[in-house]
């Protein structure tokens, strides 16, 4: 049993509902209670879909239990094929079902329904969404696609590849895509099916007709992709193309695939990101501390560009994927890190304020702890909320994703200049590091560094909550040090996003020096010693 | 000002006046069976939780009960919320954990960190119950061991037992469940009972002080030893609609359970602080001189949307047990034409003087088969929804004008001085689709 608040992920059954509301033309029914209803709203709500999710909850009530919870399955099932009329329906238990052991596959199967049923076994007492979805896709690729026969293609054909591992709540997914497509198409190679993102059943079938499949989403698609290269002996694209490097690197692997060059492609990319980040201006960037966490795919890659493509130093790097975390701990060495392998939010918390970043890159959980610690954050990975599906074309993946994550990673800073005069003018009475940032909202108001009052400018309208949070990293304090009151003063003349570094780095130094109280020539002696 | 009668309205009140009819009382709800599109009764944690400053919620489930919280809550209140899910696991489902051990040990962590609670809530859910984890009575040991420091009482607010707001009513049940009996000779007391925002508790306090009933206490309490010793000196005033379990275990205390309409908008608020008054002999004249002025305020403030509301016709989705007081409110004093009630449960005692103000034209459907209402709607074709917000974006996108029910559930809609603010929620979509120039 374990005590939890937030999570990063939801029961297997919601990852079986992503690749569901991502298809066309599959239906789930779902042996579940009334109330698990509630998982429709992430589609509806937070991305804003136009139709319902294709779900068909059983909403079996206590009264029912003692009677016949598999009859009101069946009704729902052979209902639901009637008025949804589906290509192929999936059928399964959310947590409680599966505690009741109706076997809806079993049940499904006795309907002599006249399409196709894949019956899902979901954990819920072990697994997670991801985990759920992963296996949704593969039990339906393997399902709908096993025992068929790649249609032969006429001499001189194009190649031809899958998409795989798009879903519906995916973080940046729809966009994506479009990029993906865009850079096939540049290099000749056709799509033959994108899934399970715009997929139907019937599409599935077709799968096997691809010389290759890129694994764009790993989390959902390794175990379809894989069992397809075993299967029809389709090659894996592995590379993940975000950033400039891994896009160029993604370009070259399906080039050298096809049998085509890449150069041509890679030259013509409208790619900014190189180019901003050797401007002079981005000389600041270099450094800067970032603490990472998030998926294990895009927690990896972001590493990877902020460490590579922007010059900074990545100073954490974690994931909730358990099921990667080996692949995360090689990453982690890269960066003479530990890697956090968790799905207790409060734990990453604590490492964020040991870590002291500058910058942090998360998801959604994150961004309220960074927001509670008044530390830059940008959202880079699910849990995603309704800020995460913006408006406009935002891919995170190719070349004009690699743009985008210019200025995601950038822009939640301060800019460079403005960093500057605050550490020269400290104590301008009207532009200080009590007030905020100027690409921050105006605080109203005078507001001590110790308390702060949220939302900040990046908050959305739902989030509406003013947390009032000491500082996490003000608070971490060596025990029975004291500070004489020039040296206290002096703290305070630092900025505020680099004070807390400070303090501790000063007393840390301290205790072992063996100084107390701490002087403001402590403060300059532990400033040389550690400087970076 | 004149109020605006339609025809149907005037109809019942005629029939109302000549005693000839029940309004919507008589009226056999639609009852189907299939899938209910509602929110399990974890969901009244999310006001629940901020409402009782010194309890924490301890849901007992799986990762779908705490998934379900913080998608509920829509926006993760990140300031420490004061409740979680102790999440059941394949080790404490195959026995190689002991459940209670495991669960003693939850507890204990999660009072070393938040030692300012007074009171803990152990919430059941639906894997709890259908395994038959025996809640009340590791409350009821949790209590031996934790008291007086910490009460420990247990509630279910599972899905497959309770909708959504049943969830408060089943916690509101335990605490009376577990508050001491008041002595025969205890002065009168009147408990408002159903959570309502703490402004509007304010506001019905000084109402009553000002009718001279000072003895008022609100159900749940502020603060976990809020609640007084409940006996035969009880008058019990209903705020909230869904709170049978509740009503039954103050009656059986011994307290005189009061019905009216709810507090929704200056007739139902009225009426409501009528009976109170009427209970404790508060005389017609104090009445008036109390009430007047909140009801001219409520009447303004109403009637400044009249004229985006009246004549509209309007469909309920069940959410919260308020559809038949939401739905009386349209009707009476906006002037709006309802088409279908749909409530997940009709308790027809506690919403008959509701039901008798609604037009007896009015389609009544206790429970849901999602499907065929949505069927049943379209045909329909109201030019206002009330729905959850599984089905809002969807019936939008189909051009069809909604407004989410859970709102009525988070805004402070109740007594005088927020008619205005119910009448705006109601007539700000239709406002919108006025407005835009944007089409789907």
């Amino acid at each position: 049993m374990q005590l939890t608040v937030w999570t990063y992920e939801g029961p297997p059954h919601v990852g079986a509902m992503r690749v569901a509301t991502g298809m066309e033309g599959l239906h789930y029914v779902l042996h579940a209670p009334q109330g698990d209803t509630y998982a429709d709203l992430l589609f509806t709500m937070i991305e804003r879909r136009k139709k319902r999710p294709p779900v068909t909850y059983t909403t079996f009530q206590a009264r029912d239990l003692g009677s016949d919870t598999a009859e009101i399955f069946k009704t729902a099932c052979h209902d639901a094929v009637e008025r949804f009329d589906p290509q192929a329906i999936i059928v399964g238990a959310s947590c409680t079902a599966e505690l009741i052991q109706d076997d809806p596959g079993g049940l499904a199967k006795t309907l002599g329904l006249d399409v196709p049923v894949i019956a899902l076994e979901l954990p819920s007492y072990q697994k997670k969404e991801n985990w759920g979805a992963a296996e949704t896709f593969f039990q339906l690729v393997r399902g709908l696609a096993g025992g068929r026969t790649p249609r032969p293609k006429p001499e001189g054909a194009p190649k031809s590849a899958n998409i795989l591992g798009p879903t519906a709540l995916g973080f940046r997914h729809r966009d994506d895509i479009v990029e993906i497509r865009r850079i096939l198409d540049a290099l000749g190679v056709e799509v033959n099916v994108i899934a399970p993102m715009g997929a139907t059943p019937l599409d599935l079938t077709r799968l096997p007709d691809a010389d290759f499949n890129i694994s764009l989403y790993p989390e959902v698609s390794g175990p379809a992709a894989q069992w397809l290269k075993r299967t029809f002996g389709q090659p894996i694209v592995a590379t993940t193309p975000y950033g400039v490097g891994a896009t160029k690197a993604f370009v070259r692997e399906i080039a050298d695939l096809v049998g085509t060059d890449p150069e041509p492609v890679i030259e013509a990319a409208d790619e900014r990101l190189s180019w901003y980040s050797r401007s002079i201006d981005s000389n600041y960037l270099t450094g800067k501390r970032v603490f990472i966490f998030g998926d294990a795919t895009h927690a990896m890659a972001a590493a990877r560009v902020a460490s590579e493509e922007l010059g900074y130093k990545v100073c954490g790097l974690g994931t909730y994927s358990r099921e990667f975390a080996r692949d995360v701990r090689a990453a982690a060495k890269q960066y003479d890190v530990e890697a956090l392998i968790t799905d207790d939010h409060l734990e990453v918390e604590d490492a964020i304020v040991a870590a002291a970043p500058e910058l942090v890159l998360g998801t959604q959980m994150e961004r309220h702890c960074a927001k509670k610690l008044r530390i830059p954050c940008a959202v880079i990975s699910s849990p995603v909320h309704v800020q995460d599906f913006p408006a406009r074309y935002s891919p995170v993946m190719g070349f004009e994703g690699a743009n985008v994550l210019f200025d995601t990673f950038v822009h939640p800073l301060m800019m460079g200049l403005e960093e500057h005069l605050l550490g020269m003018f400290r104590e301008d009475f009207e532009f200080n590091d009590d007030a905020q940032a100027s690409h921050l909202a105006a605080l109203h108001g005078h507001t001590t560094y110790e308390t702060i009052k949220t939302p900040e400018a990046q908050t959305a309208p739902d989030d509406n909550t003013q947390d009032v949070v000491a500082i996490g990293s003000e608070a971490a304090s060596f025990g029975s040090l004291s500070w004489t009151d020039d040296a206290e003063k002096e703290l305070k003349k630092i900025p505020f996003f680099v004070r807390g570094k400070a303090k501790r780095n000063t007393e840390r130094f301290a205790t072992e020096t063996g100084v107390n109280p701490i002087t403001i020539e402590t403060l300059y002696d532990a400033k040389a010693h550690f400087a970076r | 000002m004149n109020r605006h009668v339609p025809p149907h309205v005037a109809a019942a009140e005629r029939r109302e006046a000549e005693g000839a009819s029940l309004g919507c009382n008589d009226v056999v709800p639609i009852k189907q069976r299939g899938q209910h599109e509602v929110f399990c009764g974890l969901t009244s944690i999310i006001w629940l939780h901020r409402k009782v400053q010194d309890a924490f919620f301890l849901i007992v489930g799986s990762r779908t009960c705490a998934h379900l919280m913080q998608s509920a809550a829509g926006v993760m209140i990140f300031s420490e919320p004061r409740f979680g899910t102790a999440i059941i696991d394949d080790r404490d489902l195959s026995g190689m954990a002991d459940m209670n051990e495991e669960l003693d040990k939850v507890v204990e962590r999660l009072i070393a960190r938040r030692p300012d609670i007074r009171m803990l809530v152990l919430v059941g859910s639906c894997p709890s119950e259908v395994i038959k984890l025996d809640l009340p009575r590791a409350a009821m040991k949790l209590n031996a061991r934790m008291a007086p420091d910490v009460r420990v009482i247990s509630y279910s607010g599972s899905g497959i037992e309770t909708t959504f707001t049943q969830g408060e009513d089943n916690f509101l049940q335990a605490v009376v469940a577990d508050t001491p009996k008041a002595a025969a000779d205890a002065p009168a007391q009147l408990v408002i009972a159903g959570c309502l925002a703490d402004v509007i508790e304010d506001q019905f306090t000084r109402l009553f002080a000002a009718m001279g009933i000072d003895n008022v206490h609100f159900l749940p309490a502020r603060r976990a030893d809020g609640v007084p010793p409940i006996g035969p000196n009880t008058a019990v005033l209903m705020a909230q609609p869904y709170l049978t379990e509740t009503a039954k275990m103050l009656a059986k205390k011994g307290a005189t359970v009061l019905t009216a309409p709810f507090p929704l908008g200056e007739e139902g608020t009225t009426r409501w602080l009528k009976t109170a008054a009427d209970h404790f002999g508060v005389s017609a004249d104090r009445f008036e001189e109390v009430t007047g002025p909140g009801r001219a305020r409520a009447r303004k403030g109403v009637s400044l949307y009249l004229d985006r509301l009246a004549g509209r016709r309007v469909f309920f989705f069940p959410d919260s047990q308020m559809e038949p007081s939401l739905a009386r409110f349209l009707s009476r004093e906006a002037g709006a034409d309802i088409i279908e009630v749909g409530t997940p449960f009709l308790n027809k005692a506690h919403m008959a003087p509701d039901l008798a103000l609604l037009p007896s034209t009015v389609r009544l459907a206790e429970g849901q088969d999602v499907d065929k209402q949505i069927d049943r709607c379209r045909a329909d074709d109201p030019d206002l929804i009330i729905c959850g917000m599984g089905l809002g974006n969807p019936f939008e996108a189909e051009g069809r004008t909604t407004k989410w029910s859970i709102e009525f559930a988070f805004t402070p809609i109740q007594g005088f001085d927020q008619a205005g603010d119910l009448a705006e929620l109601f007539a700000r979509p239709l406002g919108r689709r006025d407005v835009l120039a944007v089409e789907v």
